[in-house]
């Protein structure tokens, strides 16, 4: 493995580490453990917990996956590894 | 127009189009069967991911389960979204990246064992086949009730349609046919939803509806603390706070999670895109294009629930609604006057209840209760349809992959020509579908149980082998092997228990530290990476030529 390849699967560990503490304290701490109290906090007619429980932890695994997308773009282009786009060649070549 | 012209109306129309879609697409070489030559836009592969993920279950069931279990039901919906995070990041880019065509390809490959292959394949076709059964079914259950045909003749024709566009055109046909699956079965989500909303709460999208305050006619107030309210008069716990322990709703979400990350008709979706940044793009997209149904599946439960308790509690049983009657006939709803005053008594205490309410009709009858056109109740059908056959077609994929790929040319005949492998192919996808249609017809009475297994074994087989065989060179086949095995064993009899040999014990005072059989899967998740770890360590390390295909798939755009 190179050294450009290991600093590039490093990288890869800390955005994934850094996302994925996200996803963990929104699935498991924010709905489930900590829910009750976030109820004490009211947003409209929801209590807070309940929505995250219910509603907004899915739109935070939605934005998860754009954000880790986008950083992946960005890492990829620092390494340049940006992957050759058939589809868009096949359809230049008339395809 | 009558409904039944409409429903026949617009049944018929997307059975029109799911046909056309696989005359265009037939699959000619097995890399087209299997993968849809790895061709696949992004966009449309999210789409036919989510089309493919969201089942009967999710379309019919869901927004009832979580209306009956308030708070609770929130392990569904991060459940079965969750997971997706997981794929995203952990498993799809480099499923992608390894470039083959199903699951146990990878564990074989990865753990240079012909055991860990079979494992594989075992599994794969045991969760597939727990799942075929429940679509077929749904698919009968939604013709006998929208169409008034005889639930096997609805089997029948769905096993007709199914089979004439995976037959013919594999992944390549599933794959479109879902595109326009995912749109027809949305489209048919919304509309009542949305319909629902403004006349409950004046909101044109549900999910502000659903924390906004009633209109008026409906008594004012916020909506949730009616609902609160409504369910401390009757007895029944507040709907916004939940009766189930948080350790068993960490479990159970956990599992569903992790399972959902590991499920085989699932991955082999993003072997479908041409490169590693569509796999990571697909997963998003399909995440959106679920959460689209998945947001609103709780705001659809508090609605209907509201509208429900309104609507029966307390009323005269002789001036209920002409739904009423009808669903009655389907055995979906039944009223006892065990006091004898002709009112309907819904309340919590069993003594005293006098209506018994199947989840199912939340969604199924949710627009005649809400007293919607009839266009709208027939697109209800349409939808129903669509999610469950689209399901459906993706597993039986999974199932027929399985064998002429996996079991036949990985394994048993290497030597057999690609037309002969495609030939197989296509009559184990035949077969698969005849089982699968048998089973719609005489549904095995543990369905429901075994979907807390399909999971629970997904999530202790399958995605610990997955993720340590992507980020650890170090993981060999005594380790995987172990771990897999450890891990499905815990978890089936610990399910097989409780609902099988014991069912009677199945209950919070009798579980091992309060987890239930559907969140044992993450315990079992556990066990496996601690088996595995542990072992692998008193072991030899894998090959070099298997260390340097991890490192190759870590590393996106390198040539094969």
């Amino acid at each position: 493995m190179s050294k450009d390849d290991n600093l590039y699967w490093k990288e890869n560990i800390r955005i994934l580490t850094i996302l994925l503490s996200i996803w963990f304290v929104v699935s498991f701490l924010m709905s489930v453990i900590f829910v009750d109290q976030l109820d004490a906090i009211r947003i409209g007619g929801f209590k807070f917990g309940f929505w995250m429980a219910q509603q907004g932890s899915i739109y935070i695994y939605v934005i998860l996956i754009f954000i880790y997308l986008k950083m992946m773009d960005k890492l990829d282009r620092k390494y340049h590894h940006e992957e050759k786009d058939i589809l868009a060649e096949e359809e230049a070549a008339g395809e | 127009m009558s409904l039944q012209v409409w429903t026949y109306l617009t049944v018929g129309l997307t059975f029109i189009l799911y046909i056309g879609i696989a005359v265009w697409s037939r699959a000619s070489s097995t890399k087209e069967f299997y993968i849809a030559g790895a061709h696949v836009p992004p966009l449309a592969n999210g789409l036919a991911t989510a089309a493919d993920w969201m089942s009967a279950a999710s379309f019919i069931s869901m927004a009832g389960i979580v209306s009956y279990m308030g708070r609770d039901g929130s392990v569904y919906l991060m459940g079965w979204t969750g997971g997706y995070v997981l794929l995203a990041l952990l498993i799809a880019p480099y499923l992608r990246d390894f470039g083959k065509f199903t699951v146990p390809d990878f564990i074989g490959d990865r753990y240079y064992s012909q055991l860990a292959r079979m494992v594989a394949v075992v599994c794969a076709i045991f969760v597939s086949f727990t799942y075929v059964a429940g679509q077929m079914r749904g698919v009968g259950v939604v013709f006998s009730r929208f169409l008034e045909v005889d639930i096997n003749l609805g089997v029948l024709i769905g096993m007709g349609i199914v089979f004439f566009y995976a037959v013919l055109g594999g992944m390549k046909g599933i794959t479109y046919t879902q595109v326009a699956q995912y749109c027809v079965l949305i489209f048919a989500y919304m509309v009542p939803a949305v319909f629902i909303s403004i006349l409950m709460t004046g909101h044109v999208i549900p999910q502000l509806g659903f924390g906004s305050e009633l209109n008026e006619s409906f008594g004012g107030g916020y909506l949730l603390d009616r609902l609160d309210g409504l369910h401390e008069e009757l007895g029944f716990a507040a709907y916004t706070s939940g009766v189930r322990s948080h350790l068993d709703v960490l479990f159970i979400t956990g599992a569903l999670i992790m399972g959902t990350a590991g499920l085989p008709h699932v991955i082999i979706r993003f072997f479908t895109v041409p490169s590693v940044r569509a796999a990571r793009k697909s997963a998003g997209y399909a995440l959106l294009f679920i959460a689209i149904l998945y947001t609103t599946a709780p705001a659809i439960a508090a609605f209907a629930r509201t509208n429900l308790i309104n609507t029966v509690s307390n009323a005269e049983y002789v001036s209920m609604p002409s739904w009423f009657r009808t669903w009655e006939n389907t055995n979906l709803i039944s009223f006892e006057d065990k006091n004898g005053d002709g009112r309907i008594q819904y309340v919590a205490d069993p003594a005293v209840n006098e209506l018994t309410v199947d989840r199912d009709i939340i969604v199924l009858a949710n627009p005649e209760i809400a007293q919607l056109p009839n266009w709208v109740i027939a697109l209800v059908a349409a939808g129903g349809l669509a999610a469950a056959l689209s399901t459906a077609a993706g597993l039986l994929l999974v199932i027929s992959t399985a064998i002429s790929h996996d079991l036949l040319k990985r394994n048993l005949m290497p030597d057999i020509s690609e037309k002969q492998e495609l030939l197989f192919a296509r009559i184990a996808i035949f077969f698969a579908v005849c089982i699968a249609g048998y089973f719609g017809i005489n549904p095995p009475g543990f369905v429901a149980q075994v979907v807390a297994f399909a999971f629970g074994l997904a999530a202790s087989s399958f995605f610990p082998a997955i993720v340590l065989g992507i980020f650890s060179t170090r993981m060999n086949k005594e380790g995987a092997v172990s771990g897999m095995v450890c891990g499905i064993v815990f978890t089936a009899i610990y399910i097989v228990y409780f609902k099988f040999i014991n069912p009677a014990a199945d209950n919070a005072d009798h579980w091992w530290l309060g987890i239930s059989p559907e969140g044992i899967g993450t315990l079992g998740m556990f066990l496996n990476f601690a088996v595995a770890l542990l072992v692998c360590r008193f072991t030899a390390p894998p090959p070099q030529d298997v260390q340097a295909m991890v490192l190759d798939i870590r590393v996106p755009g390198k040539p094969d």
